[in-house]
């Protein structure tokens, strides 16, 4: 285990970045000719501590059962382990452990949620007018989703009739709020919005945003994968109904995810998958359901995964959220003013001095996204590149593509050097022309001194 | 790094007979789902069947250097060529892009192509350079070329088609 200080709000010392960096046997890997590995894309997925790996093995090598089933021991033990996981996770967000469901992933969580609304038939009894959606009715989004938070509601339009509407992204990366009152009207039956993007590290207000959606009787949808991994989320007060996040970007394994939502909503909402464990009786003519959050849970479950994902919150716990949070921040404040010295590379998103989230994405100047990212890649720098799953943001932007690092608590200052020294080499490289430009990678964070005059497009377009 | 060749930094800022040219008899539009970059691919064909040749490929590219300078090669490589030559070109350049890097990629059939060889060492990096290509058989497929002698394409990339003017 790591230096943990006592001190609740200390920031982490380079020692206990260093020792918890001990944790993840990945990190200490070499990438291309033996290059030490400079992980910088925890967005897409972050490693997993062996705490983590453990518990995943533990369960196996220990208890394996199918849960809720049988009445032998281990099948007792492994049912207490799922169970305890799940009010890990709950408390952690500071919700009760019967409001959270385990999924695969948080897209099967939104699935879930997007599927109840089709599922709920208008000739059900007793039916909650909450989840049945027609023509007339309304979904709103914003134009900054990841699709995992977008197409969803799109095919759900398509079930129902129902029409898909979004809120704008402004050019500072921040949401067109101006125009919330003519989107979100007494048609709008869900808001849904992500709580910080994974392209421009932008922060929602979800609580006045919850609130200007609960004032039209609108449900509140928050996809939380960014979030809950990087800053302090409780549920009890964040104003939203349903969050949706991923166990695998929270130090967890893949192949969990987590759908929150309300005891009250979850109580009337329709089954999305249907089967095994999840009924309460059956007959060859029709079932009934079990109570939230079984109800949702078809099927044996993830065990392992739930039972990892809960180590992975007790680990993220013995260190503090709000520490990772500030040492997250630091990164990224510390790249920002790295790229903010090259006047060739354009940061979309907010500002800086703005709080942002864990993700920084960039164009360079006359260089393709992923023509940046081979170039770090040859310098053993793991970044994403594309248009990372949010593609209608992108042509927002007005960009086929950037270039992404985020960040996760394992992460150092002198990777935000690697990585700026290595962007250096691009414009070079693709012999962009850098007039004026006086490279000095020996400066703190390997920045660029001197303006730079630029030819060229942010992507390459031949015509 | 070797992946980025002269040849490739030459095609891609200047890439060789781009621009939408008419008349052609297939127009596609092929995108790589995980990055977005597009071409829209035109082609014009003369005289019909096994006789026929590619008499143009004009074309709209964007994205990556890899993917703008392969379909700049493709262009310049097929271009005047009988449509048989033109798919052996193709079945070379694929063949040579999926092999890992164990192909170094004959010049007599691919020409510039070679310069792509170390593409291969990149699977991430093959689709962009196939883009261009996929989106050449496809056009052929839709101008009524019988690309059967070609096994099926390693591309994923999306596309859309609009018949154009007979020439």
């Amino acid at each position: 285990m790591p230096l943990r200080s006592s001190r609740v709000n200390a920031p982490l010392s380079d020692r206990e970045v260093a020792a918890l960096r001990g944790e993840f046997p990945v990190l200490t890997r070499t990438v291309r000719d033996d290059q030490p590995l400079v992980y910088l894309d925890s967005g897409a997925t972050s490693h997993k501590p062996t705490t983590v790996l453990d518990a995943e093995r533990s369960f196996y090598e220990q208890h394996n059962a199918a849960v809720h089933r049988g009445a032998h021991q281990l099948a007792e033990e492994a049912t207490d382990d799922f169970e305890a996981a799940r009010a890990t996770i709950a408390a952690f967000i500071g919700a009760p452990a019967d409001e959270v469901v385990f999924t695969k992933n948080a897209t099967e969580a939104l699935n879930l949620v997007a599927y109840a609304f089709s599922n709920a038939s208008p000739t059900d009894e007793p039916k909650d007018a909450r989840f049945v959606l027609g023509p007339g009715d309304e979904i709103l989004v914003t134009e900054m989703e990841h699709h995992a938070n977008l197409v969803p509601w799109q095919e759900l339009c398509r079930r129902t009739g129902a029409t898909l509407r979004w809120v704008p992204v402004r050019a500072d990366g921040s949401l067109e709020v101006s125009d919330l009152d003519a989107l979100l009207t007494d048609r709008t039956k869900v808001f849904a919005f992500t709580h910080v993007s994974n392209v421009l590290g932008t922060i929602n207000p979800v609580t006045e945003l919850a609130e200007r959606a609960h004032a039209v009787g609108a449900l509140v949808v928050v996809d939380a994968c960014q979030s809950v991994p990087h800053l302090a989320v409780d549920v009890a007060t964040l104003g939203a109904d349903f969050i949706a996040f991923s166990g695998h970007k929270l130090y967890g394994p893949m192949g969990i995810g987590v759908l929150w939502g309300r005891a009250e909503l979850l109580e009337v909402m329709p089954a999305f998958l249907t089967g095994g464990s999840m009924i309460e009786t059956v007959t060859m003519e029709r079932s009934t359901y079990a109570p939230a959050p079984q109800k949702f849970e078809a099927g044996v479950p993830n065990a392992a995964q739930a039972i990892g994902l809960a180590a992975a919150v007790t680990w993220v716990e013995a260190i503090g959220i709000d520490r990772i949070a500030a040492h997250e921040s630091a990164l990224v404040d510390a790249l920002m003013t790295g790229l903010a010295a090259r006047p060739w590379v354009r940061v979309v998103g907010p500002p800086p001095g703005t709080p942002r989230g864990g993700a920084v994405a960039f164009l360079v100047d006359g260089v393709h996204a992923h023509d940046v990212g081979q170039v770090l890649d040859d310098a053993g720098v793991a970044v994403r590149v594309g248009h990372h799953c949010a593609w209608p943001l992108h042509r927002a932007l007005g960009a086929a593509a950037t270039t992404r690092a985020s960040f996760a608590v394992y992460n150092t200052l002198d990777e935000v050097g690697v990585l700026l020294r290595a962007l250096d080499r691009v414009p070079a490289i693709f012999g962009v022309d850098l007039t004026e430009t006086d490279t000095d990678t020996d400066t703190d964070l390997g920045a660029t001194d001197g303006a730079a005059a630029l030819r060229g497009e942010s992507t390459r377009e031949a015509s | 790094m070797d992946l980025y060749q002269e040849l490739i930094l030459e095609h891609s800022k200047r890439p060789h007979r781009s621009g939408l040219r008419d008349p052609f008899d297939a127009e596609v539009h092929h995108v790589n789902p995980t990055c977005g970059d597009e071409v829209t691919l035109r082609l014009a064909l003369s005289g019909k069947g096994a006789a026929a040749v590619v008499r143009d490929v004009s074309y709209r590219a964007q994205g990556c250097s890899i993917s703008v300078a392969s379909t700049s090669v493709l262009a310049e490589e097929v271009t005047g060529r009988p449509v048989r030559e033109a798919l052996a070109t193709f079945e070379a350049m694929r063949s040579m892009l999926t092999s890992r890097g164990t192909e170094p990629g004959d010049a007599e059939t691919i020409g510039d192509g070679v310069a792509f060889a170390g593409v291969s060492k990149y699977p991430a990096r093959v689709k962009c350079a196939l883009l261009g290509w996929a989106a050449f058989t496809d056009a052929l497929a839709r101008a009524g070329v019988d690309i059967s002698t070609i096994s099926p394409t390693v591309s994923a990339s999306g596309s859309t088609a609009t018949q154009g003017v007979s020439s």
